[in-house]
């Protein structure tokens, strides 16, 4: 008798059990992975971490991993999200401490909760960005920064997967302010906060919009980090998006 | 000050170029130590030995190679060592690493591969030579060795490409053959001591013990005397040199148990071209294929234990987070315990989502059984297998003892079990090949789609036909042979070509992969050639020459024209060092590194290959007298030890 298509021996995957919201800081040198770069740690690091994964069905079982707006390659951040299902329940701390320790150093596990009702992704409203300039100084950088927000509408172009595409800035920027940086080799900073459009406006895209109207081009790109990103407050601040309605009041800026 | 990182220069330039991860290092596994980890003498003489490897190739081919991943994870154990790993750069970032007047560097600790002490490269090909140029340059090495000054480091060439290293003899300082795990220590020893003892006699003493100790070449102790021919008349050790041998010694590591490495391996962040985890179950390969370089310079065989085995696949596994393992070696179903091994690692990792692959197979049905075992719940899309030749007279000219009708019941087999994709390696370009021995690859392909067809009664298998050129390499039995120049190479394939495709039978079914003949002359003129070839590689360089492994980055139109302009007063040519056929009584360039076969056993095997005489594989017959054993003092080293893998225990 001819063989039939082989299908998966055995029972269906275990279902998922337990959904949990994690972020996560990408810092120092491993600054320059890509989403890609981070997805391929990660799952190594569960594998590592004995994570016990719920996995999708078929000859190409994937862990179940959902990612959310994470920030450009070359970017440092403080505030990437993702979530995971397992298959069997974990304690949160638990799981933080193991999985932290299974990610190389740079990429470090900063909050793990169960996750709340609705899609991550829309938690994640707008970014506050901190970009630090070594060879600027305050005054200058003020003063670019004062030009761009005097301005209403700032474009720019950038090279996307499908060619150039020109866009206004100034409509993302909510919030931005000028300097002293932490100490040496850093000399001002730049604070952002950018509200989540399409096409996502990027702390690059403002780079050039002050070159553009304050002809603001330091010799050496700024260190970039995401400081936070989640739900905008009726304030205007961002909230973490990690948050339950009774944590929300110990969050401070 | 030497060993500073230089990342904060770096940064801006990893801002611009192409993937920018694949020079951050931080890697998994991944080790950086302290400059001075070896401390200092009471006179405060540093006392630390410290080495940059380098595997001369994109990041994303060289981090995956375990040769370099075992001698960083072996030098590291060392106190008083350190180990950096350096890549070869892409252009774009060569040319902002030149705009800024930035060194190559390590990606582990950022550190100036100049303020080592051993820059150690590993040749796995020729084609990484212009790589070593462009590495050496950014380094402000001076290319020459005989401009490097006290303070470069010395240039070890290593790995399969070293066991002819005279076309980078003006490039390198030393070269080591062999297994490089003891070599590397040993070598590391002599530099300690010679730091102890305030560094007597400089670099030129230095060089002088490690060529003494029989196990490392030092192309500058060595003269060459040639013929009015061109021939090469001589190669003698320089009259100014004591106690430098004739011939310098290949390394050998006899229990591949007591060196379990890497036993860390790297898990890049970077996608790689092995997105796996290996453990190397034997080493060496008794087969007798005679086109394959490494089955002769890897002799004899040893196996790994497979208790060894299980250890290694778990602590990797542990170590690392790797979804898949490969289970490496020439020819993998030839261990002795492979169907204990498989069964074994198949019950423990059953239902975990990790797969076992069993690359370098032979044909024939056990293996099916063997892959079927691997893959038991899961997919079964492709088995390859490689036939090498299309004929059985070409096979019996190699040596590769596969019947035609083996192939097709093993392949009958693999498309019985639900495996529905069969690829199939074969050479063009073998000594004695005509175009008839090419064409009936395509009457064998056909077959094996006739008989897909039939035990699976689907139509939707396939069969991929892949076919790379024959490169003649040193201390194989086809070292003497004429290579096929690349336009009837061409000529040969696009027959086969056409007589796949104006079957319309098959239509799709077959698929073919080939690479044209161009880059195999020029894989040829570096493997087969001496020390006159070196000002080829330079001027090619010169010319823009790099990453001659990718074809969208070789030029044969300027390997040529370098070539002859170099040539221009030397009486040789390409054509001399590639499709020439040498006599038995020439001096071959690399007759001066002992590989441990015997030049007569090789001349003999080579007259077998054109009597279409076959040999057989001297771990289940009795020994042909290659001469590896009586050479090296060894003997091969294979099971069965009789035990089995037990399940791992859940802690």
């Amino acid at each position: 008798m001819p063989p039939r298509q082989r299908v998966p021996e055995g029972p269906a995957p275990d279902p998922a059990v337990q959904k949990l919201r994690i972020q996560y800081a990408k810092r120092g040198r491993l600054r320059f992975s890509s989403t890609r770069d981070f997805q391929r740690a990660l799952e190594r690091a569960l594998r590592r971490a004995a994570v016990p994964m719920a996995f999708s069905a078929g000859f190409h079982p994937h862990p179940r991993i959902s990612y959310a707006n994470a920030a450009p390659t070359g970017t440092a951040s403080e505030a990437e999200y993702f979530e995971i299902q397992l298959r069997e329940h974990r304690d949160p701390a638990a799981l933080h401490r193991d999985l932290d320790e299974a990610l190389p150093e740079g990429l470090d596990v900063v909050v793990v909760r169960e996750a709340a009702a609705g899609a991550l992704a829309d938690l994640l409203e707008a970014s506050d960005w901190v970009l630090d300039f070594a060879d600027v100084d305050v005054a200058t950088l003020g003063a670019a920064t004062d030009r761009l927000l005097a301005s209403d509408r700032i474009e720019v172009t950038r090279m996307m997967k499908r060619g150039p595409r020109t866009f206004d800035v100034r409509e993302a920027v909510l919030h931005a302010q000028a300097g002293p940086a932490d100490g040496p080799p850093y000399s001002a900073r730049l604070g952002l906060r950018l509200r989540h459009l399409t096409p996502a406006v990027r702390p690059d895209d403002v780079l050039s919009a002050l070159a553009d109207v304050a002809d603001l081009r330091p010799t050496r790109p700024p260190l970039v980090t995401r400081s936070r990103q989640g739900p905008l407050r009726e304030d205007g601040t961002v909230a973490d998006p990690l948050a339950s309605a009774t944590d929300e009041v110990a969050v401070t800026d | 000050m030497p060993g500073a990182s230089i990342f904060y220069d770096l940064e801006p330039l990893l801002e611009q170029v192409s993937k920018p991860i694949q020079y951050v290092g931080g890697e998994l596994n991944s080790t950086v130590k302290d400059w001075q980890c070896g401390g200092y003498d009471a006179d405060g003489r540093e006392l630390t030995v410290r080495w940059a490897l380098m595997y001369p190739d994109a990041y994303e081919v060289g981090v995956p190679n375990q040769g370099v991943m075992i001698l960083y994870e072996v030098l590291n154990e060392r106190a008083d060592a350190l180990a950096e790993r350096t890549y070869s750069v892409w252009p774009d970032m060569e040319a902002a690493m030149r705009a800024a007047e930035l060194s190559q560097f390590t990606v582990d600790a950022h550190r100036p591969v100049g303020d080592f002490d051993v820059f150690g490269l590993s040749f796995s090909t020729e084609l990484g030579y212009t790589n070593m140029l462009t590495a050496l340059d950014l380094a402000g090495i001076p290319l020459h060795a005989a401009d490097r000054g006290e303070d470069d480091p010395i240039v070890l060439a290593g790995g399969h490409a070293a066991f002819n290293p005279e076309p980078v003899a003006d490039f390198i300082d030393a070269a080591v053959v062999g297994d490089g795990e003891e070599a590397v220590l040993a070598i590391t020893d002599h530099i300690a001591a010679w730091k102890r003892q305030g560094r007597p006699g400089g670099r030129r003493e230095l060089l002088l013990r490690l060529a003494r100790t029989g196990g490392v070449y030092v192309p500058a102790f060595y003269d060459v005397d040639y013929l009015p021919d061109g021939r090469i008349q001589r190669v003698a050790p320089a009259a100014d040199t004591v106690g430098v041998p004739w011939r310098v010694s290949k390394h050998t590591v006899m229990d591949l148990d007591a060196w379990p490495y890497p036993k860390q391996p790297l898990v890049p962040l970077a996608e790689s071209v092995h997105e796996r985890m290996s453990v190397e179950i034997f080493r060496g390969c008794t087969r007798g294929c005679r086109f394959c370089q490494a089955g002769m310079i890897t002799r004899p065989v040893r196996e790994r234990s497979i208790t060894g085995i299980g250890e290694m696949v778990k602590k990797g596994l542990e170590a690392t987070g790797f979804e898949e393992v490969g289970l490496l070696s020439l020819s993998s179903a030839d261990h002795s315990e492979i169907a204990d091994i498989a069964k074994g690692l198949a019950d423990r990792y059953e239902g975990t989502q990790t797969g076992l692959s069993l690359p370098s197979t032979r044909v024939d049905a056990f293996n099916i059984d063997l892959a079927n075992e691997l893959t038991r719940g899961g997919r079964r899309s492709g088995l390859t297998f490689a036939p090498e030749g299309g004929s059985e007279r070409i096979r019996k000219v190699i040596n590769k003892m596969v019947s035609e009708d083996d192939l097709i019941k093993t392949v009958a087999a693999a498309y019985g079990a639900g495996w529905r994709q069969v690829k199939l390696y074969f050479m063009c370009g073998l000594p004695t090949e005509t175009d008839e021995d090419v064409l009936q690859i395509a009457d064998l392909a056909k077959r094996v789609i006739d008989v897909g067809r039939e035990v699976s009664s689907r139509r939707d298998i396939r069969c991929t036909v892949s076919i790379g050129g024959f490169v003649p390499k040193p201390h194989t039995p086809f070292q003497w042979c004429a290579q096929l120049d690349p336009e009837q190479t061409d000529a040969r394939l696009a027959k086969l070509r056409e007589a796949i495709r104006s079957d319309k039978r098959y239509g799709a079914a077959i698929g073919i992969r080939y690479h044209d003949g161009e880059p195999g002359l020029v894989e040829g003129l570096l493997s087969r050639g001496d020390r006159r070839v070196g000002r080829v590689i330079e001027a090619v360089w010169r010319d823009g020459g790099r990453f001659d492994g990718w074809s969208e980055h070789f030029s044969y139109e300027r390997w040529m024209r370098c070539a002859e302009a170099a040539f221009d007063d030397t009486g040789v040519d390409v054509a001399w060092y590639t499709t020439r056929e040498r006599t038995e009584h020439e001096v071959l360039p690399w007759d001066h590194l002992d590989s441990g076969l015997d030049k007569d056993w090789l001349w003999a095997d080579w007259q077998d290959a054109l009597d279409e005489t076959e040999v057989d594989d001297c771990r289940w017959t009795p020994c042909f007298d290659c001469g590896v054993c009586p050479q090296m003092n060894t003997d091969i080293q294979v099971g069965p030890t009789g035990k089995k893998l037990l399940p791992l225990t859940v802690v």
